[in-house]
């Protein structure tokens, strides 16, 4: 396998973007990206595009093709190949473009994701999201991603495991992050209290514990090739990328709040990294959930350690184990696609030291984690600059 | 709207709750799985049809205020995991109850309800819901 890195990123602003198209999105991120690898369409040997659910958003499959075409490569005839694992589709295609560079295939990929979501009302978008669960045993009965996630929270706090201020606590930092943040779908700040009082989608969780609905697109270049490596300004290393699965299911699985998937995927990721957890700067968690965020810390750090870290506000750019520093699905928002391959952006902006106000000084390594519906697919990627 | 079939392929499993049972580990599943997770090929022709006894008690639950269009008339609804007296969790609906009187470990018993409608014209879904036993 050949050393990868990422020679370029780029990405629209997340939001509900009413005047912009899949393909103006999915292009101007395309476009951002080479642009910013400094390299040209020719040098691009195939695209790996994440999507979850353009078919019923917006009636287009497809999209493979859709967007070799809108980004103007039609005349070169690359190959171009859509990934789909809910809501996980953009760390699959990252992990998937990872795998042809690494062996050989191609040199140089650009990876990117998008999800136009807001061309649809809401109550349908909900549907379409419910679509990464299962549709014969959860949706059919009236099951929706908020509500599993609610039945996990309450039986955390009946087991005495947590209180409701614990997993609050995660959109607040969320929410602090993507103010600074200028891609955000959301910048203002929050409080505790806003979490609590706020409307409910599923008790005890209210709209400020759950991910919005977003448009938007981002991209990265991949690359083996030494040249373009070389000349390009800060490469970051794709230091591993892991992938499992667990039952779709919420009901079948050994314990309703074990993210199996993400344990055995990040834990195979650090292992092939050679890292320890501790030497993870920073973190990009899969904050679809309030409560799926906080799970995410207990499976990596034990259930006291993560109570601490949240009880502590350890979790802001500028303490200890800074985490969603681009402000999270929360803040920055989850157009499902797009979603895994802007937590790589995020990371690179971290690791060149490009991140801005949210910059977590001297970042060497940070760990992704991509999740499809409520974790029945985990991808953990870590990248890092030597 | 769907196609009859896509229904009445699960009719024994929504409305009688027949799960299935592998007889290589002792395993009960609901829903049914035609492979055993724990004991995967030494499964093959060992999965036989189990009907569950519709008894359970509150594992988890919630009050859904924000649902899927078939469900907007049925909001807020109580939707909650069972742990049915056979092990596997079953995820359904509360019903003839207030949220106040649920609580994690109340007994309830399966029912056979209206589950959701495709339009005025379209076919009418039924399977289990569970109601609180008192």
């Amino acid at each position: 396998m050949r050393d990868v890195y990422i020679i370029g990123v780029g990405t629209t602003k997340f939001g509900e973007l009413w005047d912009k198209s899949l393909r103006d999105l999915a292009t101007e991120a395309g476009l951002k990206a080479i642009t910013d690898a400094g390299i040209y369409s020719e040098d691009v040997n195939a695209l790996y595009g994440a999507n979850t659910s353009a078919g019923q958003f917006i009636d287009q499959e497809h999209i493979a093709s859709l967007i070799a075409d809108a980004a103007g490569l039609s005349e070169l005839g690359i190959p171009s190949i859509r990934i789909e694992a809910g809501s996980a589709s953009g760390g699959a295609a990252l992990h998937e473009a990872y795998l042809a560079v690494a062996s050989g295939k191609y040199d140089t990929v650009v990876v990117g994701g998008v999800e136009k979501m807001t061309d649809v009302p809401p109550e349908e978008a909900n549907k379409i999201v419910g679509g990464s669960l299962d549709a014969e045993w959860e949706t059919f009965f009236g099951v929706t991603e908020a509500s599993l996630a609610a039945m996990i929270a309450k039986r955390l706090e009946y087991e005495g495991k947590m209180k409701r201020e614990d997993y609050a606590h995660i959109p607040v930092v969320s929410h602090k992050h993507g103010s600074m943040n200028e891609t955000s779908h959301f910048r203002n700040s929050i409080k505790l209290e806003d979490v609590l009082k706020a409307s409910y989608v599923a008790q005890p969780l209210t709209i400020f514990d759950c991910a919005p609905l977003s448009d938007g697109a981002s991209a990265i270049v991949i690359s083996s090739n030494r040249q373009l490596i070389n000349s390009s300004e800060n490469p970051v290393k794709i230091v591993s990328s892991e992938i499992s699965t667990d039952y779709l299911s919420l009901h079948d699985r050994t314990s309703i709040y074990s993210l199996n998937a993400f344990k055995r995927s990040s834990k195979k990721a650090l292992e092939s990294a050679k890292i320890s957890k501790e030497k993870v700067d920073v973190l990009e968690l899969h904050d679809s959930y309030s409560i799926i965020g906080l799970l995410q810390l207990m499976e990596l750090y034990g259930e006291k350690e993560a109570m601490n870290l949240v009880r502590n506000e350890e979790l802001y750019w500028d303490k200890s184990r800074p985490t969603n520093t681009s402000g999270g699905l929360k803040a920055h928002g989850n157009p499902l696609g797009a979603t895994g391959i802007y937590q790589a952006v995020e990371a690179t902006l971290q690791l060149r030291g490009k991140a801005g106000q949210r910059q977590v000084k001297g970042a060497k390594y940070v760990l992704l984690h991509n999740m499809g519906g409520i974790g029945a697919t985990s991808v953990s990627t870590v990248l890092g600059v030597e | 709207m769907s196609d009859v079939p896509r229904f009445w392929r699960e009719s024994n499993h929504r409305y009688r709750l027949v799960g299935t049972k592998c007889n290589n580990c002792g395993s009960t599943f609901f829903p049914p799985r035609d492979v055993c997770p724990k004991c995967r090929r030494e499964s093959i022709g060992k999965m036989e049809e189990l009907e569950f006894s519709g008894y359970g008690e509150v594992y988890s639950y919630t009050v859904v205020h924000d649902g899927l269009e078939p469900f907007k008339f049925q909001l807020p609804y109580i939707l909650a995991m069972i742990k049915t007296d056979e092990g596997p969790l079953v995820t359904g609906q509360i019903v003839d109850a207030d949220p106040s009187e649920v609580k994690i470990g109340s007994r309830v018993r399966v029912t056979l309800r209206r589950i959701r409608e495709e339009g005025k014209t379209g076919i009418i879904q039924y399977g289990y819901k569970f109601i609180l036993e008192k």
